[in-house]
């Protein structure tokens, strides 16, 4: 028996030796900064795709589209890799310039036919975001006549119809306009891909870093660019690790393992403010939550039942305590920071005053009703919160969890009661929102196009033209002015409950500085910070 | 019964060296077994704790204090440690969680059961036609169940779960589905010991249907140790349940399901441990219950396994 | 497969032999099943796969461009029936999530599965086997007992819930184990992963920090897989050497005045070890495809994640890809504690 004893001895002395504490305070090293973020929503690298906000972020750090703005103050806007654009008379076509002297990580110049390139490049492949050019009557077939080069560093855009300028520009500073490395990209073409299978893994910019290394569910790594135009980068290297939980990511920022943790929950908010080290910082984003109500359903269609939902939400609570730091109340269908934007917040919980509209609607007692609920830790706590509300006025409504693919893919189908959803603008102009919340030109079932309207079976052909007028109306104070009218309309009769504004919060270690939060994902950068 | 039974005692009559009828005798057996039982120390415990999840599931709206599913104040309710007012503190919804763990009892009970329930008639059924026919039949049957042997079963969960959508109903039917193979083999290799004992020719002579004999005097025979397979299972059953349920796949929000309010509290588990703690304790109990229970069972029914 | 199997372990080394060529063809229609399970489960799910490549964005025609492209198109059998064509030329098409082939990602992910159930299998056998042992020798007393009841929590206690408590007081609280994730990032460039397996590259490499960094971030997860296979392969132990201890040639051996430590440790060890290959391969390759949980709990970027991520994204393409890989490492350790019995059994050897 001696021997087994000390066969157990021996062994434990192996593990306590491979468990000797070897982790010292760790420190990130001093030219790299070390960003832990739940990067799973990565699919591409590719401008001409890229739609979700890691990669958004990502480009914004390593690309350069023709027009930027002023993350403060978004009207102020202005030229990037474009000098300066002038507008025809008749409205219709952008002669751009191409800012003179500036190169690509690669060494290239830019050029017009860069830019030309782009865009036609993203037009024809026709991913996901290329509705956002499309919009203004583009299409493969037309697009090699309408965005043209008309010398080295110029070229025109032409549209269908005189869009407001404002809206045309914002769109530019979408990721889908950002300038690709045509000479690269096209050594890279294969089958006519236009560099597609090279360039979604692979990089072709001219920002401030280079994206060295994409590892699907791992990390992002970025590299100083040499030959970029601007101020040069204080950091060498800038990483993403994909960390999925707030928790683990808090962790391990107080270990200092990292430098930021991107995903801060309303707790980890209260916990990390009493952290010496650490210091969280937050900034407005366009993401909006809201219920989208069915009008397939009957009880949902009657208009006294939409507007009671509307005051079945306790609103501040949800603010103060679930989702504390993390979002704001807001009403209307565009968010705080954009153009004509209704600040009004009409409604809050008011059961009694609910229980009126039911009565109206011939509902006394109530109804029960579905609600189909992405299982994330946040949807599925304000879902919770929201049905014990609801309950007080009789409304029973049963929670249907599903993950995101799920609950997508019903509720693009109509198939459910009531969705709870956030939804993030494309770009910075009012018509991004306009375009899904009041828009929906086709109702049937089989309709081209899916916007939110549409999803919730809500037929407004009269709304629909007054946000078609919208985006033809130059005057940028006037079109203020009619986004306003329409917001108070809609925030009145839609089956719209919309409830918050998200704001993005991160946690940094004290020394680390210059981290800007801009209002969209690519305006979120890290060109300036400092450790 | 026997007229004279009624004199004697009940422990006399069951414990009689000559049985009067077939059900004295097993009886009389079942008695013996329970008798051994209790002298297993750890498989009382194991069948204690098993009672009162059963006890606690039955009357889990007398115990629980408050509501399992609605909450108190958002605002001042919220996450609170554990008290004398709430035994195991509060989750992010201001809800008792002593109260969920409670009516989550009633959860896994019913996962326990209705998995017994769907696994074992197919694993029998599957085993036992296999034995009973042999040939193509059996070679049909058994690689089907090899297929579903090969699979990792959590994995093939979470396919089924993936595929029928998340939720209690599809997590049971998922763990069932993968449970019942090893059910199936043993069914079948106990089929194949007696599907040529004298008494099934003797039935099969007098003109019997295949079915009738597979139902009426097959699948008894094996019913007895397909049980206790199951009940050894149980503990796994919960686990794999908990796991899905962790993995947001089981029981949805806001059902009080153990696994499932684990998920919910990890976010919490740095500052407020007990929100994900507390479940954890009564999965762990509960499965340590089915562990003793079982293992106690084996070490009577099947004394060479144990000693 | 197991009875096929069980079947073989008593025939002679030719038999056997004999025998593979007909557990080929029975792996194969195995393999050939869970295709069609993975398939058809697949296809059922509720999800729009088109909608995991494009997005919720996209316009219409982007989406149709995507539902042609991944031959959605197509009848079920056709898409079956390229994908296996295609399979067995060792191509698993293409992740619509991370964009690559799926051998690949299965390529990366595959060796920290690997790392880890290789540690933890270490550690259950290493420590399951002796305490076995000693428990089988005090069979009744207080140790037996102990083991008895440490096993049994080992079976009962959830993976995840004790994941998570141990990070919480071994790296949040105490700080004496690396957090979650296979290393620090500080170190990750500091070698090459040639082999992928994080502990045989940095030692070979010399990276001796990265190496002391990887062992802290493997400490945690490893133990508490190990723990569950050592309360396992504890109990079995103990039960084979129970038998072996009942057998005459202990008596005779006792009586001859052999040394008792010789005896245990020796001649029923020995014995003892021929059953206990079959549980400690089996013990492996239910750590290989079951650290699902472990996974997520310790954010390792392994099989099991890439598996469950794949899964919930409809991802059709990288689940059976990983599914297949895993029923065919299973299927394969089968083959090999089922060979492994017949070389190491004396009896199949002496009849041979």
């Amino acid at each position: 028996m001696k021997h087994v004893k000390k066969f157990v001895a021996v062994a434990l002395m192996c593990t306590a030796a491979a468990l000797a504490p070897v982790t010292a305070k760790a420190e990130t090293p001093a030219d790299t900064l070390i960003q832990a973020w739940s990067i799973d929503d990565v699919i591409s690298l590719d401008p001409a795709e890229v739609f979700e906000f890691t990669a958004s972020e990502v480009l914004g750090n390593a690309y350069q589209g023709l027009i930027g703005y002023n993350v403060k103050d978004v009207s102020e806007i202005f030229g990037v890799i474009a000098e300066k654009w002038e507008v025809s008379a008749d409205g219709k076509t952008f002669t751009f310039t191409i800012r003179p002297g500036m190169k690509f990580a690669s060494g290239n110049p830019i050029t017009a036919e860069d830019a030309v390139y782009s865009l036609q490049r993203a037009i024809k492949l026709d991913k996901s975001p290329a509705f956002i050019l499309t919009q203004f009557g583009f299409s493969a077939d037309n697009v090699d006549a309408m965005i043209r080069k008309t010398g080295d560093m110029t070229f025109e855009f032409e549209m269908d119809k005189p869009y407001a300028p404002t809206l045309v520009l914002y769109c530019l500073t979408a990721t889908v306009g950002f300038i690709v490395d045509s000479e690269l990209v096209k050594s890279h073409e294969a089958d006519g891909d236009f560099g597609y299978n090279w360039l979604k893994t692979n990089y072709a910019g001219s920002g401030a870093f280079t994206i060295r290394d994409w590892r699907a569910n791992e990390a992002i790594v970025l590299e100083r660019n040499d030959n970029y135009s601007g101020e040069a980068p204080p950091m060498a290297r800038a990483i993403y690790r994909h960390i999925p939980e707030t928790a683990t990511q808090r962790l391990l920022l107080e270990q200092g393992d990292i430098d930021i943790a991107r995903n801060v929950g309303a707790e980890e908010i209260t916990a990390l403010s009493d952290n010496p080290d650490i210091v969280v910082e937050s900034g407005v984003k366009g993401s909006i939550y809201y219920l989208g109500l069915n009008q397939k359903n009957e009880n949902l269609a009657k208009p006294q039942v939409r507007q009671a939902m509307k005051y079945l939400v306790d609103y501040a609570t949800i603010a103060d305590t679930i989702m504390k730091g993390k979002v704001i109340p807001h009403q209307a269908f565009l968010p705080l920071g954009f153009l004509g934007a209704l600040e009004d917040t009409p409604f809050s919980l008011n059961v009694e005053k609910a229980k009126e509209l039911l009565a109206e609607a011939g509902l006394p007692d109530g109804f029960t009703v579905t609600m189909d609920t992405r299982n994330t830790p946040e949807i599925t706590a304000m879902g919770q919160a929201i049905q014990q509300t609801m309950a007080m006025a009789g409304i029973k409504m049963e929670l249907i969890p599903g993950d995101g693919q799920q609950t997508l893919t019903k509720y693009r189908a109509r198939n459910h009661d009531i969705y709870i959803g956030r939804w993030g603008p494309d770009y910075q102009d009012p018509h991004t929102n306009a375009d899904t919340f009041a828009r929906n030109p086709d109702n049937s079932d089989d309709a081209a196009s899916k916007p939110l309207a549409w999803r919730n079976a809500w037929d407004i052909p009269e709304m629909t033209l007054k946000a078609d007028a919208a985006i033809l109306e130059a005057d940028a104070a006037k079109r203020a002015q009619m986004y306003i009218d329409l917001q108070t309309e809609h925030q009145q009769t839609s089956p719209f409950v919309i409830m918050f504004q998200e704001i993005e919060v991160l946690a940094r270690r004290k020394n680390v500085e210059g981290f800007v939060v801009g209002p969209s994902f690519n305006d979120n950068s890290f060109k300036a910070v400092t450790k | 019964m026997s007229i004279g039974a009624s004199r004697q005692s009940l422990g006399e009559w069951l414990q009689s060296e000559q049985p009067a009828s077939r059900r004295q005798a097993r009886l009389g057996q079942a008695w013996r077994t329970w008798r051994l039982f209790t002298g297993n120390r750890l498989g009382m415990i194991g069948l204690a704790i098993v009672l009162l999840l059963v006890l606690v599931a039955i009357f889990a709206d007398v115990i629980a204090p408050y509501d399992p599913l609605l909450g108190g104040d958002l605002r001042t309710m919220r996450l609170l440690p554990p008290s004398m007012d709430h035994l195991m503190g509060t989750d992010d919804l201001a809800r008792d969680i002593f109260s969920r763990v409670v009516h989550g009892a009633r959860l896994t009970l019913m996962v326990v059961a209705l998995v017994a329930i769907i696994a074992t008639p197919i694993g029998l059924l599957v085993g036992t036609v296999s034995g009973y026919f042999g040939g193509w039949v059996d070679t049909v049957l058994m690689r089907v169940t090899d297929i579903f042997l090969a699979f990792p079963r959590l994995i093939l969960a979470l396919a089924f779960v993936a595929a029928l959508g998340p939720g209690i109903e599809n997590a049971i039917i998922a763990i069932a589905i993968t449970s019942w193979p090893p059910y199936a083999r043993l069914a079948r290799a106990e089929t194949l010991t007696i599907r040529n004992a004298e008494h099934i020719d003797a039935i099969r002579l007098q003109g019997a249907s295949s079915g009738r004999i597979i139902w009426g005097h097959v699948v008894p025979l094996c019913l007895s140790s397909v049980i206790i397979r199951v009940t050894l299972d149980m503990a796994g059953i919960i686990l794999t349940a908990a796991g899905l349920g962790f993995l947001g796949l089981g029981a949805q929000p806001p059902q009080p399901e153990w696994g499932a309010m684990i998920a919910g509290g990890r976010r919490f588990i740095i500052d407020y441990w007990w929100v994900a703690t507390m479940p954890g304790i009564a999965i762990f109990t509960v499965s340590l219950g089915f562990n003793l229970l079982g293992d106690g069972l084996r070490d009577v029914l099947d004394p060479k396994a144990g000693k | 497969m197991a009875t096929a199997l069980a079947e073989g372990r008593s025939r002679a080394l030719p038999a056997f032999l004999g025998k593979t060529v007909r557990l080929l063809a029975t792996i194969a229609v195995t393999i050939l099943g869970l295709l069609v399970v993975t398939f058809l489960i697949g296809r059922v799910v509720p999800v729009d796969p088109v909608l995991a490549v494009v997005g919720d964005r996209a316009s219409q025609s982007t989406y149709d461009k995507a539902f042609v492209e991944l031959g959605l198109d197509r009848p079920l059998y056709v898409q079956f029936g390229l994908y296996v064509e295609k399979a067995v030329t060792g191509d698993f098409g293409q992740s619509m999530l991370t964009k690559k082939p799926i051998i690949d990602d299965i390529a990366r992910a595959f060796p920290a599965t690997l790392e880890l159930a290789t540690v933890a299998i270490l550690i259950g056998t290493l420590f399951g086997i002796p305490v076995g042992v000693w428990a089988a020798v005090r069979q009744g007393k207080l140790v037996d007992q102990v083991v008895r009841i440490v096993g049994l929590m080992g079976y009962s206690a959830p993976i995840f819930w004790l994941g998570l408590l141990g990070l919480l007081v071994f790296y949040a609280k105490w700080g004496i184990v690396a957090g979650p994730g296979r290393i620090d990032i500080s170190y990750e460039y500091a070698f090459t992963p040639t082999t992928g397996l994080f502990l045989l590259d940095t030692a070979m490499q010399g990276q001796w920090g990265a190496f002391r960094n990887v062992v802290s971030h493997i400490a945690l997860p490893a133990s508490l897989l190990g723990y569950f296979s050592m309360a396992y392969i504890a109990r079995m132990t103990r039960s084979f050497m129970l038998n072996e201890l009942a057998q005459e040639y202990v008596v005779t051996a006792r009586v001859k005045g052999v040394a008792e430590w010789r005896i245990i440790w020796v001649h029923a060890l020995r014995n003892a070890a021929v059953p206990l290959v079959t549980v400690v391969t089996l013990s492996y390759a239910s750590l290989l495809e079951g650290s699902v949980l472990t996974e997520t709990v310790f954010a390792w970027p392994g099989l099991g994640q890439y598996l469950t991520n794949s899964l919930q994204n409809a991802d059709m393409n990288a689940v059976l890809g990983g599914t297949l890989l895993i029923g065919i490492i299973f299927v394969g350790l089968n083959l090999l504690s089922d060979f492994l019995y017949t070389v190491l059994d004396p009896r199949v050897r002496r009849r041979a």
